[in-house]
């Protein structure tokens, strides 16, 4: 694995000024250690079924694609083309006004030109124009066009894998070219010559067999659970319970399975399972569709349908009347944007998202039938059916990390907000050109959270990061909340980097934080620790 | 290098016409055939334009929101920037079409020491807007040329952008504005090493051909003085397909040919931004893909994916052994 630059080094390094050298003739890339991400192995491809499997490395001069790869590539654009108006367009229509140059966070972070967006999709457009239409064919380079050689999928792959499909640019462009879609379509061709990456196809071929990302078993994810349960009862005194593939539920719950299992998701999860036993909810989780997440958004429109299509066939075999979705980004883009289209329409058991608690209908999930955690929270708060205690949260000073897929795939702002302003006293915006619909990516999405792409990580992640440290210098944040489990994978690597004593939760870890359950309002037993065990009031501590 | 290759090409321009016009005298061909077949180019190509990207589908209601949903009623949602329903929309489309919305939005990052900050950047705006808008009146104010008698919003219109009264003919505001705007894009593609690193040939030539375009303009009105009612009757007759092409100066026939040239690139250009925009998913669709559910494309099929049962024999033993329910309906069929 590569050596990581130190913080202050790396900021040095950076230089947004491009080579003189026209950018055409810059192929093929110099591929950087830390900043790419290792081959798909050959047996998850061939798992899968896709094309070329074969054992490869992308610092190899030959990359074995198939003898006839141009024509495998080309045929895949045309196809692409005349499916999605979207890549047309964006194909077309850029101006190159340079709007979306300086929006990226892996431009900021690196300065490597090839990463600004536009030319990011230039890098496409240029083999369009010049394969495809008789503007490009006549005019060569004047018109922006070349031809496809394999240096010119060497560079896809690096630069494909080097965006995490975080839309920023597409909120600055004119005309809403979509850097996102450029990707999916990139990634898309690169894996029709077997160019893609083992972070993301492992994840998928788990999914597909296993039924989530990691590959967890069924009866394993009962046992997590139960360890998280026994780490509850030591928080709160109760023995709560997770019911699971429950006939007749009312709510099945889906979250991604990072929430299992690794720290800080774990925290998020116990947030959960507290607030669903403190309603006394009917609900139930499943083991075999046991991942949120869709790491197939990341590999191809149909890899994401098949893994969302367990979801409503779950919600369908068990007659649940709504379903749940735990806090998390990408997942949250597919659900909003793709589930019913692509997986729907919603089985015919499912109903209009009701809160039993409150009475209210989510209407604008009327046709999907799914809700997010925090919208269904955040509606108890209003109406009152949340005893809740945020002094208890008191030891931290909170920033909320806009997560890319809720913020510009669905706009999902206020909720998360309106819920941590009632779990906690201290809570602080970052600067508004970083948060919201501008917000910067963790620097590790769309499945590129995977530690040999670490310096291009922490490059990423320098623009999210910087904005932390300055709520962290000027109102001493040390807790950042997020709502994406590759956030809460990627932003506590991130912040030791870059913004050290700031930690990394989801909101409901913050929520069960400040839950207060029947017993403790009666002061039978107050509760002393936080859902990581350590105590809610450390300087009483100290003094005591 | 390509601004040099669109500067050669625009004075080509010049020299082909100054050749052909006023050597050759083929005041026929470039006065008349030449603008009929670039007007018709124009025409059929965007139209073939549109029903190229209509006929695509969208598979996906991929919104680029850039504000809050429309979630419960006591959170204050964004209309504008979130759109519900297609009203919504329109408005949202309003905005970005006749006020530049996201380009207003615009940033510039800096690095200052150990910080990155992010300053308001709205020049690339203002010079957009500009550059359309001053665009937009000067085509206007050409109906008086293709009209008879002149419609009278376009006399005011006429009256306003000249009303400074500066020099005879009056100078319009417009003029004076293209020029600057055009100035700034050109510039700052040649300024910002960024910019110079992305600009491609193709990106200079239209930019140059509308200088061109305007500079003529300019020249004939206040410099060369073309005869007026000449070039009216010439436009008039074009308009009632019985044209003469008049007997002024070469300059006129430059003027011509510039803008015949802009129009028979404008569809196979990225010119053609101006209906692509209409067309963009990411902007042209309501955020309302929870309620109501979007069509897929006639060529989505739905997934095949292991189905529970299959699951479940897989994992039987496990099951079991742990405790969680084992569905018998899965059995019940066979």
């Amino acid at each position: 694995m590569a050596k990581l630059p130190k913080p202050d080094e790396l900021i040095k390094s950076i230089d947004w000024t491009p080579p003189e050298k026209d950018w055409m003739d810059d192929i093929p890339p110099e591929i950087k250690p830390g900043r790419y991400c290792y081959p798909a192995k050959k047996n998850i491809v061939e798992e899968i079924g896709f094309p070329n499997p074969r054992d490869w490395s992308p610092l190899d001069e030959d990359w074995k694609l198939p003898s006839n790869f141009r024509e495998i590539i080309i045929e895949g654009m045309k196809d692409r083309l005349s499916k999605y108006r979207s890549f047309k367009v964006f194909m077309d229509i850029c101006v190159r006004c340079g709007a979306c140059a300086d929006k990226c966070h892996y431009f900021l972070g690196s300065g490597d030109p090839k990463n600004m967006p536009v030319l990011r999709a230039e890098l496409l457009r240029s083999i369009y124009k010049g394969e495809l239409t008789w503007q490009g064919k006549l005019f060569g380079k004047l018109a922006g066009a070349r031809k496809l050689n394999e240096d010119v999928i060497k560079e896809w792959f690096y630069y494909y894998y080097q965006c995490s499909e975080c839309r920023r640019c597409s909120v600055f462009c004119p005309y809403g070219i979509d850097t996102c879609e450029v990707t999916m379509m990139g990634r898309e061709l690169l894996h029709l010559v077997g160019c893609n990456i083992n972070w993301i196809l492992e994840p998928v071929r788990n999914c597909f067999k296993i039924g989530n990302h990691i590959g967890i078993p069924p009866h394993t994810i009962k046992e997590i659970i139960e360890y998280l349960l026994w780490d509850i009862e030591e928080v709160t005194g109760v023995k709560m319970e997770v019911p699971f593939n429950k006939k007749g539920a009312e709510i099945l719950f889906v979250t991604p399975s990072g929430d299992y299992f690794a720290e800080p998701g774990i925290y998020t999860m116990m947030g959960y399972i507290i607030l669903f036993n403190y309603l006394g909810l009917d609900w139930t989780m499943s083991t075999y569709a046991s991942e949120g997440g869709n790491f197939g958004l990341f590999t191809s429109h149909e890899a994401m349908a098949k893994i969302n299509a367990k979801i409503y066939h779950e919600a369908e075999r068990l007659k649940v009347r709504f379903i749940i979705g735990g806090e998390c980004g990408h997942m949250w883009r597919v659900k909003h944007q793709y589930m019913d289209t692509a997986t729907g329409p919603a089985p015919k058991n499912l109903e209009v998202p009701r809160s039993p608690i409150t009475g209210t209908v989510f209407e604008h999930a009327k046709s999907t039938k799914m809700i997010h955690v925090c919208e269904f929270t955040a509606d108890l708060i209003a109406h009152g059916k949340l005893e809740l205690d945020p002094s208890r949260n008191d030891k931290y000073v909170v920033t909320f990390h806009d997560s890319c897929n809720p913020s510009r795939g669905m706009g999902f702002f206020e909720e998360p907000r309106y819920i941590l302003k009632h779990v906690c006293n201290n809570f602080y915006d970052m600067p508004e050109n970083t948060i919201r619909e501008k917000t910067f990516c963790c620097g590790s999405g769309s499945g590129l959270n995977t530690d040999e792409f670490m310096e291009m990580r922490m490059r990423g992640g320098f623009p999210r990061a910087n904005a932390v440290q300055y709520v962290r210098d000027k109102h001493g944040v040390n807790m950042l909340a997020c709502i994406c489990a590759i956030d809460r994978a990627a932003l506590p690597t991130l912040m030791n980097y870059w913004a050290p004593e700031v930690g990394v939760c989801g909101v409901h870890e913050l929520v069960a934080n400040a839950l207060v359950l029947p017993h403790e309002k009666t002061g039978e037993r107050p509760r002393t620790l936080d859902m990581r065990q350590q105590p809610l009031k450390p300087e009483e501590e100290e003094n005591a | 290098m390509g601004a040099v290759f669109a500067l050669v090409t625009v004075l080509a321009f010049v020299i082909v016409v100054y050749v052909g016009v006023g050597i050759a005298g083929l005041r026929g061909l470039f006065g008349i055939v030449i603008p009929y077949a670039a007007f018709l180019v124009f025409l059929i190509g965007m139209v073939y334009r549109m029903i190229e990207w209509a006929k695509i589908p969208v598979p996906f209601r991929i919104v680029t929101t850039c504000g809050q949903q429309k979630s419960f009623r006591w959170v204050k949602r964004s209309r504008l920037e979130s759109p519900y329903n297609n009203f919504e929309v329109v408005l949202r489309m309003i905005l970005e079409v006749f006020a530049f919305r996201s380009l207003f939005r615009n940033l510039k990052a800096e690095i200052k020491g150990p910080n990155l900050i992010y300053g308001s950047y709205k020049w690339l705006w203002l010079g957009a807007i500009a550059f359309h808008y001053a665009f937009f009146t000067i085509l206007l104010r050409h109906f008086r040329f293709f009209s008879y008698p002149v419609p009278e919003p376009i006399q005011i219109l006429d009256q306003i952008d000249s009303f400074f009264h500066i020099g005879l003919p009056h100078l319009y505001m417009t003029d004076v504005v293209i020029l600057a705007a055009l100035t700034f894009l050109f510039l700052r593609r040649l300024a910002d090493p960024k910019l110079r690193y992305i600009s491609l040939a193709s990106d200079y030539l239209p930019l140059f051909m509308i200088y061109g375009l305007v500079i003529s303009g300019i020249l004939m009105r206040h410099f060369f003085k073309v005869d007026v009612t000449q070039v009216k009757e010439f436009t008039m007759g074009l308009v009632h397909f019985n044209p003469k092409a008049p007997q002024v100066g070469v300059i006129f026939y430059i003027h011509i040919f510039f803008l015949s040239a802009l129009m028979a690139y404008f569809p196979f250009s990225k010119l053609v931004h101006m209906l692509g925009v209409f067309f963009s998913p990411t902007r042209n669709l309501a955020n309302n893909s929870r309620a109501v559910r979007h069509q897929p494309a006639p060529w989505w099929k739905k997934p095949k994916f292991k189905t529970y049962c299959e699951w479940q024999e897989e994992f039987k033993e496990q099951l079991i052994e742990s405790g969680q329910p084992i569905d018998e309906d899965c059995y019940e069929k066979k």
